[in-house]
């Protein structure tokens, strides 16, 4: 079966030219579909389930860089392995230098051919040790796929905040409530979660809800990372609170917190820090 | 240079203190010198008075004008406090100096009836006529060396600010993406990759020189936004559409190089870049009542959904605020909209030069 890819690229000149150049680089490649922005990437890619996925950074709706957490919470890990991811960036500092120590690849635009064809041979080795020689070993390797995922997402969306933290965390949110007009200060000690929801945080306290406007990944920065856990793409939660993780049908986690009660999901990139010791 | 709170007697006012300290010194010596030669009296006395006087009249006015405004950036007291300083400073130095001299001469202390009246009103007149002198020296030398300050302060303000518009301009994600186009393009479409390379020349060669002329013709602006929509446009493809409307007579209307610029930019952007499908940019110009408008609209995300502080458009919006500003003081005005279809409406307006 030949190997086969989608590309997601906004501006068509370029999605046509990767096209080209792949095609020259590696004939066998099979390009399923072509999209212009992250959401309908991640539609296709679920609808085609492609070997390999070449993203831009900068789309219009949901970024590359969303797109691939996205996936790695909605990829059918039982029907095909997770896909190979190569970024795509014309010019984006951080993130081409968090992928410079990363396991997974990145292309610069304009995509010259020598530059492509190690890209392709890279590739044409991780799908050949893809197969896995006895069935125990998948499970593994999906681990090492999410591991190596979460890695390089936390690297380039974070603008190496992981690796130096902001001068001292926070103590105390200034944040709004409901109704916009007071300004509430909330001691950190009593909020339980947080929740990015579109152009807001929520702050969550066992009793209130707060506002604050503050970008998640410029807020991961001020948390203590011991005490305040991501445990998905949009919900940082306080980890002494958490009462029990459950697993559901599909396989999915979900949290159960002292003092809340939603629910609160876990994406499979972070899974990993609810393994049962 | 910060205007908060500084230490009063930071090293940098000590030092500016002593320096006076040392001229007055010289100052003091050479009134002394010539005091000996006109009045013939005991050279040493003169030495006395003269040092005494000027020495602390220089302690009293520097010290006193760095506790009263040491903290600030001009360091002389604004206002009266600044006369009444320099007056305070030769009745102490008069008083005091004078007691000091006439007790290293063994005359009775402050004794001015012994004087000649022709000698005091001399003495009075001396330190009078010094201390003025020497404060307005200091005073003019601190000045001059303040403003040389603002000067440079003002210099580096402007360097920068014209590097951060060509870094917001000469973007370089826009400028590695066109390179990448245009390297498609040289490959599949030859003529459309020399006329896409014909626009990038127009456009970094206006970014880079054209914001040093005052004022250039409606029309070469039109121009330079269609160099760069055409730009825009080979990389969007079919999710940007635009429409630039200038009537005829409108042509010759002399504007600010590279004015509307930053709003089509801000349109693209923060409008049009975000959305899946794309939009419309119209750029409008017409007259009205004696003033030119012109009108920059676009179909994209609209003014909610731009964070307050996304880089560049806040420095965009800024830049144009100011220049109109600089350019036609209260008459130049600029507004922002939301459309209500949704997207973003910005208008700028100044007077039109009388029709000749």
């Amino acid at each position: 079966m030949n190997p086969t890819a989608l590309i997601a690229e906004d501006e068509p000149l370029l999605a046509q030219a990767l096209k080209a150049e792949l095609a020259a680089a590696w004939p066998e490649l099979t390009v399923l579909a072509t999209t212009g922005d992250g959401r309908s990437a991640v539609r296709e890619a679920l609808r085609l389930l492609p070997q390999v996925l070449f993203l831009d950074i900068r789309m219009p709706g949901l970024d590359g860089l969303g797109a691939a957490a996205e996936l790695a919470d909605s990829w059918p890990t039982d029907e095909a392995p997770m896909p190979q991811l190569v970024f795509v960036t014309a010019y984006d500092e951080y993130a081409a230098r968090a992928f410079e120590t990363q396991a997974i690849d990145y292309v610069l635009k304009p995509v010259q051919p020598g530059r492509l064809r190690k890209t392709v041979l890279r590739l044409q080795q991780a799908l050949a040790a893809q197969q896995p020689a006895r069935p125990a070993a998948a499970g593994e390797m999906l681990e090492r796929t999410l591991a190596q995922w979460r890695e390089v997402l936390a690297a380039a969306s974070g603008n190496g905040a992981s690796a130096a933290p902001a001068a001292a965390p926070l103590r105390i949110i200034a944040a709004s409530d409901a109704g916009g007009s007071t300004v509430r200060m909330v001691p950190i000690d009593e909020v339980l979660y947080f929740e990015a929801a579109d152009k807001y945080i929520r702050v969550l306290t066992a009793s209130h809800e707060y506002l604050i406007r503050t970008p998640l990944k410029q807020l991961l920065t001020q948390l203590d990372p011991g005490i305040f856990w991501q445990v998905h793409r949009a919900v940082v939660v306080r980890s002494s609170a958490i009462e029990a993780v459950h697993r559901d049908e599909a396989g999915k986690l979900h949290l159960d917190l002292r003092g809340r009660p939603e629910k609160i999901p876990v994406s499979r990139l972070y899974g990993h820090l609810f393994r049962a010791m | 240079m910060s205007v908060g709170a500084l230490p009063r007697f930071r090293a940098e006012n000590v030092r500016g203190v002593l320096r006076h300290g040392l001229i007055t010194v010289v100052f003091c010596c050479f009134i002394a010198g010539a005091l000996t030669i006109t009045q013939h009296g005991d050279w040493r006395a003169q030495m006395v008075y003269s040092l005494s006087i000027g020495l602390i009249s220089w302690l009293f006015i520097d010290i006193g004008r760095l506790v009263i405004s040491g903290h600030k950036e001009i360091l002389w007291p604004s206002g009266p406090w600044g006369y009444l300083l320099v007056a305070g400073g030769v009745t102490v130095g008069f008083l005091g100096g004078n007691a000091i001299g006439d007790a290293w001469t063994h005359q009775p202390l402050l004794d001015f009836r012994s004087f000649t009246e022709r000698r005091l009103a001399t003495t009075i007149v001396i330190t009078l006529t010094a201390t003025v002198c020497m404060c307005f020296f200091f005073y003019s030398l601190g000045k001059s060396k303040h403003m040389r300050g603002q000067i440079e302060l003002a210099q580096r303000n402007a360097t920068e600010a014209r590097l951060k518009l060509l870094e917001t301009q000469l973007e370089p994600h826009m400028l590695f993406n066109t390179l990448a186009n245009l390297r498609v393009l040289i490959a599949t479409d030859p003529p459309r990759a020399i006329a896409m390379l014909d626009r990038l020349n127009n456009y970094l060669r206006m970014t880079l020189s054209g914001s040093r002329a005052l004022a250039h013709p409606l029309s070469a602006e039109f121009e330079r936004l269609a160099d760069y929509l055409e730009l825009m446009s080979v990389r969007m493809g079919e999710r940007l559409r635009y429409t630039l409307d200038l009537p005829e007579d409108l042509r010759d209307a002399p504007v600010p190089p590279l004015l509307l610029q930053p709003l089509v930019e801000n349109s693209i952007r923060h409008g049009l870049e975000p959305k899946v499908e794309g939009g419309d940019i119209v750029v409008r110009a017409y007259r009205e009542a004696g003033r030119l408008v012109i009108e920059v609209s676009d179909t994209g995300a609209g003014l909610d959904a731009e964070r307050p502080n996304t880089e560049g458009s806040g420095f965009g919006l800024a830049q144009v605020r100011e220049r109109l500003a600089t350019v036609y003081g209260e008459q130049g005005r600029m507004s922002l909209a939301a459309e209500p279809a949704g997207g973003t409406r910005t208008t700028v307006s100044f007077p039109l030069p009388p029709r000749a």
